[in-house]
């Protein structure tokens, strides 16, 4: 019977880490875009520029060593956001200058983020070919 | 006394009051909505994640390091992201969520693909393959271009 109960425990205990890290992530994520939204509604800055302010701010933080804790903490919810995309560039700098040098300073960012712009033109073409044109009136 | 004080609230006083009230709630409500729906694009995320890293995902990949399963998580939200914005479902999320839809890497995908499937009708190379980049440009070209700065510094660091 005990050796069971503490099999039991041990799931629990896994389940439960589990579940603390959807809801980090979750956490993390939220907060990092309702950042974004007080700047939308108390700034005049467009969505565009949240867009570049996140992705040069990802970069900067990752460089400086902050965004680190942030993505141990938060997972995926520091990851997927814009920001994450900025430290996965800057990521990919310093992975690429450490290993080819020079070189690495021009090829190492985009090397590591192109799977998902390369993603986003593949797909964008072919939803411009299948889908129907929508009305030009927005 | 109070009558005065009732008359001096004047219908353009109340008005104002009224506009600053709504503003306040909608700033929580819209707050609300991204915290809700930009939690819930990460914790999609993260179910992929686990998924990729235990039980089936694993006999389809193999064994991932950190960057692959990045890289896997960001390709599967941008190809979410592209699939919402091609069923017209993505803008209607966007109505509600707010920043919450836009910063979410799906966020980007939207932003390429719905300009993409928007501008078709002015022609497949300045109409689809310019306008693709109208937001999605700016954020790789600044973003790409502070990348080269930190590694610049970074190597003259490591050199020196």
């Amino acid at each position: 019977m005990w050796p069971t109960l503490w099999l039991l425990r041990i799931e629990v205990f896994y389940f439960m880490d589990i579940l603390m890290d959807y809801i980090c992530a979750f956490v993390t994520g939220g907060v990092l875009c309702v950042i974004a939204q007080i700047l939308i509604d108390k700034t005049k800055l467009t969505p565009a520029r949240i867009l570049v302010l996140y992705v040069v701010s990802g970069v900067v933080l990752t460089a400086v060593g902050l965004y680190e804790h942030v993505v141990k903490f938060g997972g995926t919810g520091a990851t997927v956001p814009l920001t994450g995309f900025g430290y996965s560039l800057c990521k990919g700098v310093f992975k690429a200058v450490d290993e080819y040098g020079f070189r690495g300073i021009f090829t190492g960012g985009l090397e590591n983020v192109a799977t998902g712009i390369v993603m986003a033109i593949v797909f964008a073409l072919i939803a411009s070919f299948v889908t129907k044109p929508k009305s030009k009136s927005r | 006394m109070e009558s005065d004080n009732l008359t001096k609230l004047d219908d353009k006083k109340y008005e104002w009051m009224q506009k600053k009230r709504n503003q306040k709630s909608s700033l929580l409500k819209n707050c609300v909505m991204a915290f809700l729906f930009g939690g819930g694009f990460c914790v999609i995320a993260q179910g992929y994640k686990h998924f990729i890293t235990s039980g089936i995902g694993v006999k389809f990949l193999g064994e991932l390091d950190e960057a692959a399963v990045s890289a896997h998580v960001a390709l599967f939200m941008v190809f979410l992201g592209a699939l919402l914005t091609a069923l017209n479902v993505y803008d209607d999320i966007g109505k509600h969520a707010g920043a919450g839809s836009v910063v979410p890497i799906t966020g980007f995908a939207n932003s390429v693909v719905s300009p993409a499937m928007e501008f078709r009708s002015e022609g497949h190379i300045l109409g689809v393959g310019a306008q693709m980049f109208v937001v999605a440009g700016p954020v790789i070209v600044y973003g790409t271009f502070a990348s080269v700065i930190v590694g610049l510094i970074y190597y003259l660091v490591s050199r020196g």
